[in-house]
């Protein structure tokens, strides 16, 4: 355990700037960075000083969702997990802030964002990526659902033909064609994500906040009307994947580093 | 001449300029306790409706807290020490009891916290406004007692047996929206809208002829109390009643000649 902290907040100019900072997990969400997360969303939107928020994250990686390798799921691996409470607990809180808080956020991704590293991107306003990023949703490479909203979230970001596609076949998805799918705003050179980032957050923090806050909450009610109640059954859907047997060979064969033998049970 | 209260706000707005008629607005107002209810506010607000209810120039009361909060529950910390013959010597439920006396038709606007008593003090209301913030529940359960000002008879009849079973065993809170599609509020509206149509129904309701308004707010209260047939020959009394005032002749005369009545309350 190093002193290092795993998540940075900072203030400028009315932009509030969270940092994941786990680099060398690739940011992965281990328990404590969903909580301090959670927190520093609820700091951000509490603050009036601060009129636009950047998720961004530290190293060559943005978040590879799920940390499985943490000591928690290691543990709740022991009997048959309870991931229903996890994503009750730890993500859907994450996604229902991301959609609730009145000020533009915008996703600085600087490099994979995959599970629910994917899914937290995809919950935010604006998405600004370099141009080395991959979006993935590798949820079902180990026997899970895609989770903490993307199941819907993506599926009316881009369709349901390609949602579906991409949640099956847990696909990389570069930069290039993310944008292509309407998926994200923009792909700048690596150097340059953050410089953009601010930009676009400065400027959205000098325009007029309670407009835009009440164009989110507007948009919400017209495309996440359910986003409660469907970020639940996913959570239940997620309990149910789970206690599958495919999910515990998924796992093992994830930490063995060998390919999983799934039998559909 | 209006009372000053120490822990509740009460206005008077008027309707339309030199109409001469008003709404009544009562605001809870504890911040420090997200509007605790405790003995001496309860005594402030039956006091300021009773006022509302004997002012002619007042058609609705509006009952509102604050954006946070309507009113967290009753104030735990001055019931904690009682005992069964203390609690029930005090009677300080006598002083809830006086609101449903209240004849003219109060309009709850919540936002944020109406739990435990502060639920029970809304569902004691005519019509409920809820911003998309608000929250109802009776979490008594979770301190060891029940709802004690009405929860559990009024919830029951408002959201049937196994809905109010539910939300009193477990003590979980309704958000708004789910609280809108059970029936227990009329209106969901953004946050900052909630205490504005509110008062628009009230004034609304103001416009109305203020004795039929009291004897269709008693007939509707009636459906709660006994059989229907003595709702069916009260609500007939309250009707036949209606045809000794000015009103109902001003009322029917205008709708004949195609004009807005005025309504004098005689």
């Amino acid at each position: 355990m190093s002193d290092e902290k795993i998540l940075l907040t900072e203030k400028k100019n009315g932009v509030g700037i969270i940092t994941l900072n786990r680099p060398d997990k690739l940011n992965a969400f281990s328990d404590e960075l969903t909580f301090q997360l959670q927190d520093a969303l609820k700091e951000m939107e509490k603050d009036k000083d601060v009129r636009a928020i950047i998720l961004t994250a530290a190293g060559r990686g943005f978040c590879a969702g799920q940390d499985l390798q943490s000591r928690s799921i290691a543990q709740e691996m022991g009997e048959r997990p309870s991931l229903g409470d996890s994503i009750r607990r730890r993500y859907n809180p994450i996604v229902i802030k991301l959609r609730r808080i009145e000020k533009p956020i915008i996703a600085a991704v600087n490099g994979v964002a995959a599970g629910a590293g994917a899914s937290i991107a995809f919950a935010c306003d604006f998405r600004i990526v370099t141009d080395k990023v991959n979006f993935i949703q590798s949820f079902t490479k180990v026997g899970l659902i895609p989770d903490s909203g993307a199941t819907f979230i993506l599926t009316r970001l881009v369709g349901l033909t390609k949602a579906f596609e991409l949640m099956l076949s847990a696909d990389k998805l570069s930069a290039q064609e993310a944008l292509e799918l309407g998926i994200i705003n923009k792909i700048v050179a690596e150097d340059d994500l953050m410089k953009e980032a601010m930009a676009l957050a400065e400027k959205l923090a000098m325009g007029p906040t309670k407009a835009f806050g009440l164009t989110k909450r507007a948009v919400n009610r017209a495309v996440f009307d359910d986003l409660e109640e469907m970020l639940e059954y996913e959570a239940s859907l997620q309990e149910i994947a789970g206690r599958s047997d495919d999910f515990a060979e998924g796992v093992a064969a994830f930490v063995a580093k060998r390919a999983p033998q799934y039998t559909g049970k | 001449m209006t009372m000053t209260y120490k822990n509740i706000l009460s206005a008077k707005e008027e309707v339309s300029a030199k109409s001469g008629i008003n709404i009544g607005i009562v605001t809870l107002n504890r911040p420090t306790v997200l509007n605790a209810l405790n003995h001496e506010l309860m005594e402030e607000l039956v006091t300021a409706l009773e006022e509302f209810d004997r002012d002619d120039s007042v058609r609705a009361i509006v009952l509102t807290g604050s954006e946070r909060a309507f009113a967290a529950g009753a104030d735990i910390k001055e019931m904690s020490d009682e005992t069964t013959v203390s609690i029930m010597l005090k009677d300080r439920f006598a002083t809830w009891d006086r609101i449903k006396n209240i004849k003219k038709p109060i309009i709850a606007a919540i936002s944020g916290y109406a739990l435990g008593g502060g639920c029970e003090l809304t569902m004691m209301c005519d019509i409920i406004i809820a911003s998309e913030s608000a929250q109802f529940g009776q979490p008594e359960i979770n301190i060891g007692v029940i709802p004690g000002a009405g929860g559990t008879q009024r919830m029951t009849r408002v959201l049937g047996k196994y809905k109010a079973m539910e939300l009193i065993l477990t003590g979980r809170p309704l958000l708004a929206r789910e609280a809108y599609e059970l029936g227990l509020v009329n209106k969901v509206v953004p946050v900052e809208l909630y205490l504005e149509e509110a008062k628009a129904m009230a004034k609304e309701i103001a416009g109305k002829s203020p004795i039929a308004v009291r004897l269709a707010k008693e007939a509707v209260l009636k459906s709660f109390d006994g059989p229907l047939n003595e709702g069916l020959q009260f609500e007939r009394k309250n009707f036949y009643m209606l045809f000794s005032s000015e009103d109902q002749k001003e009322g029917m005369k205008a709708f004949l000649e195609k004009r807005k009545a005025t309504f004098t309350g005689k």
